[in-house]
C-alpha cells in the first residue's frame, strides 16, 4: 500500500491509498481522479496517462522500456521526469509518491 | 485489378451464408460486404471460430484477419514486427501502388515516422485546438442555421461534409471559397476505380497530381513568408519536412486530408443515425446534454470510421495460435475488435453514458495512434452542442447509402428532416 498524491494541472490535490501491484494509472482511475485518461487501459499504447513525477521520487519509479520512450516521444510537453503512469507499479517503496498531471492528455 | 473482376466477386459474396460458408472461404475484406452492410455476422463468426483467420484469395491478395480486441492491441503495439512501411504495402488491405507511391508518415516505420509525426502533432494538441474552438463553433452554427425545416435533405452533404471541409480548410489555411476541392481529393484518394468517384486509376492519379500542384503553390507562398500556424507553413518551415520530395509532400497531404475529413465526416453522420436507431439514448441526451462528453467517444467506437488498418509481418510470428509468415499481410479489424464482448461490455449496444467510453480501437494504439484524435472529439462535441441548442429532434427519413470500401466505413448519403 502506498499513499500517492495526484496533483491536477489546476493545482487540486488528491491523496489516496493505492494497493501494491496496481499501476499509478489504476490508482487514479479507480479513485475517479480527473486528468489521467488512460484510453488504452494500461497497455502503454496511447500516452494519455502521462504524468510528471516529482523529481525527488523519479529515480524510484523504475526505468522506461523502449515502448514507453516511443509513446512519450509523441506526448505533448514532456519533461525530464515524464512517465506513463500505467508503467509505474505501486509498492511500499512508493509510499509518499507525488505526481502532477499535464494540462491535457493527447 | 479490373472492374469486371470486382463485379463477379461481388455477386459471389452476396450469395453466401455467413453461418454456413466454409471458414476458409470467408473474405471479410470485400468492399461489397460493407456497402451492403452484411459484414457483422462474418466478424462474429471469425471472433468465435477463427480469431486470427487466413483468407487465401481476394481481390487484394491473401491476408490475415485479426478480429479480437486483445490480438489487435498486440499487433498494433508491436511495430518492430508488424510494419506500416509503404514499400511493403502500407496501411490498408489494398497494397499501395509501387508505380505511384505516396510516402506518408502513417505508412512509415521508425525513425522516419517519428521525425515527421512530431512536426504535425503540436498543431492538433488540445492547447492549440482551444484556439480554434470558437471559430469551429461559429462555423458549425452557421451551417446549422441555414438548414431547411420540414423537408428532407442529405445530412452527409449539408452538414457532415461541409463542416469537416471547413475545418480542414482552416487547418491548412486553404482558400476558403475553394474548400470543396479538399472534399473531392479526399474522396479520390481512397476511391476504388470504377465505383462512382473515379472511372480509372489514371484519372485518380491525374486528380491527385492536380492536388499536388495546387498545394505546391501554397507551399511556395508559405515557405517565403514568416512561419504561420497552419499545417502547410509548419511543414514548410520544419527541419524534418522542409526537404520533402513532391510525392512525399502529396502523401502527407493526403494523409491529413483523409485523416481529417472522411473519418470525422462519417462519425458526424453516424452519430445522428445511431441516436435515431436508439430513441431512448436520444431522449437521455435531450434530458442531459452534458452526456455529449461521453457520447462522442461512443459514437467514434460505434461508427469505427476506419474499419481496419493493415500491417506487414517483418518476420515469422505466432498470433492466436496461427503462424504468420514474414511478408504476410495482416489486417487488424478495428470494426470487429470494437464489438468484442471480451473487451467491451454489451458491445453491440449504443450507450451514450458508458463508464470508460474511450476504451475503443477506432484511433488505433501504439506509435501510429491517430494524431488528430482530440481534434475529432472536439469537432464532434461542438457540433452536438450546437445541434442540441437548436433542434430537439432531427429525424432520419430512410436508409443511408453506404460507401463501397472496407477501409473507409461510412455514408454517401443520409436523408433527414428537421420538423418544421
Amino acid at each position: 500500500m502506498a499513499k500517492i498524491t495526484y496533483i491536477e494541472h489546476s493545482g487540486t490535490e488528491h491523496v489516496v491509498e493505492v494497493p501494491n501491484g496496481l499501476s499509478v494509472m489504476q490508482g487514479a482511475v479507480n479513485n475517479s481522479i480527473p486528468g489521467i485518461d488512460a484510453d488504452c487501459g494500461g497497455a502503454c499504447a496511447c500516452a494519455t496517462c502521462h504524468v510528471f513525477v516529482d523529481p525527488e521520487w523519479y529515480p524510484r519509479t523504475g526505468t522506461k522500456d523502449s515502448m514507453e520512450v516511443s509513446m512519450l516521444d509523441f506526448a505533448n510537453g514532456t519533461q525530464p521526469t515524464s512517465r506513463l503512469s500505467c508503467q509505474i507499479l505501486v509498492s511500499d517503496a512508493l509510499d509518499g509518491l507525488i505526481v502532477r498531471m499535464p494540462e491535457n492528455q493527447h | 485489378m479490373g472492374d469486371v473482376e470486382v463485379e463477379v466477386d461481388y455477386d459471389k459474396i452476396l450469395g453466401t451464408d455467413p453461418a454456413t460458408v466454409p471458414l476458409d472461404e470467408i473474405n471479410v475484406g470485400h468492399p461489397g460486404l460493407f456497402q451492403s452492410y452484411r459484414f457483422w455476422p462474418y466478424f462474429e463468426r471469425l471472433r468465435r471460430e477463427a480469431p486470427v483467420h487466413y483468407c487465401a484469395e481476394s481481390m487484394f491478395g491473401p491476408y490475415w484477419s485479426v478480429t479480437k480486441y486483445k490480438d489487435i492491441m498486440a499487433v498494433d503495439t508491436n511495430h518492430a514486427v508488424f510494419s506500416s512501411e509503404a514499400s511493403l504495402g502500407g496501411i490498408a488491405i489494398r497494397d499501395q501502388r509501387t508505380d505511384f507511391t505516396m510516402p506518408m508518415f502513417i505508412a512509415m516505420d521508425p525513425p522516419r515516422h517519428d521525425e515527421q509525426r512530431k512536426v504535425v502533432s503540436p498543431i492538433v494538441a488540445p492547447e492549440n485546438l482551444a484556439k480554434l474552438a470558437d471559430l469551429i463553433r461559429s462555423r458549425a452554427g452557421k451551417i446549422l442555421d441555414e438548414l431547411p425545416r420540414g423537408e428532407t435533405f442529405d445530412w452527409v452533404d449539408r452538414v457532415s461534409i461541409e463542416l469537416t471541409t471547413q475545418m480542414l480548410a482552416t487547418l491548412f489555411d486553404f482558400p476558403f471559397a475553394e474548400r470543396r476541392k479538399l472534399t473531392r481529393w479526399s474522396d479520390v484518394a481512397t476511391a476504388v476505380p470504377g465505383n462512382g468517384i473515379v472511372e480509372t486509376e489514371e484519372q485518380r492519379r491525374e486528380e491527385l497530381l492536380e492536388c499536388l500542384t495546387y498545394f505546391t503553390n501554397l507551399w511556395n507562398e508559405r515557405v517565403n513568408s514568416a512561419p504561420g500556424n497552419d499545417l502547410i507553413s509548419m511543414m514548410a518551415h520544419a527541419d524534418a519536412t522542409r526537404n520533402m520530395q513532391p510525392m512525399e509532400y502529396l502523401g502527407n497531404l493526403i494523409l491529413l486530408i483523409v485523416g481529417g475529413n472522411d473519418t470525422t465526416r462519417n462519425s458526424i453522420s453516424g452519430g445522428l443515425l445511431f441516436l435515431n436507431e436508439n430513441p431512448k439514448e436520444y431522449q437521455k441526451l435531450r434530458d442531459n446534454p452534458a452526456l455529449i462528453e461521453s457520447m462522442v467517444p461512443e459514437i467514434i467506437r460505434y461508427q469505427t470510421p476506419l474499419a481496419h488498418m493493415r500491417r506487414t509481418a517483418l518476420q515469422d510470428v505466432e498470433l492466436g495460435g496461427k503462424m504468420i509468415r514474414k511478408g504476410d499481410r495482416v489486417v487488424m479489424w478495428y470494426v470487429s475488435g470494437n464489438r468484442d464482448e471480451e473487451a467491451i461490455e454489451n458491445p453491440n449496444a449504443f450507450i451514450i453514458d458508458r463508464a470508460r467510453p474511450r476504451q475503443h480501437l477506432s484511433f488505433g494504439f501504439g506509435i501510429h495512434r491517430c494524431v488528430g484524435n482530440r481534434l475529432a472529439e472536439m469537432q464532434l462535441r461542438i457540433v452536438w452542442e450546437e445541434i442540441l441548442k437548436r433542434f430537439p429532434n432531427i429525424e432520419v427519413m430512410g436508409e443511408p447509402k453506404r460507401i463501397y470500401s472496407s477501409f473507409v466505413k461510412g455514408y454517401e448519403t443520409l436523408p433527414v428532416r428537421i420538423p418544421a
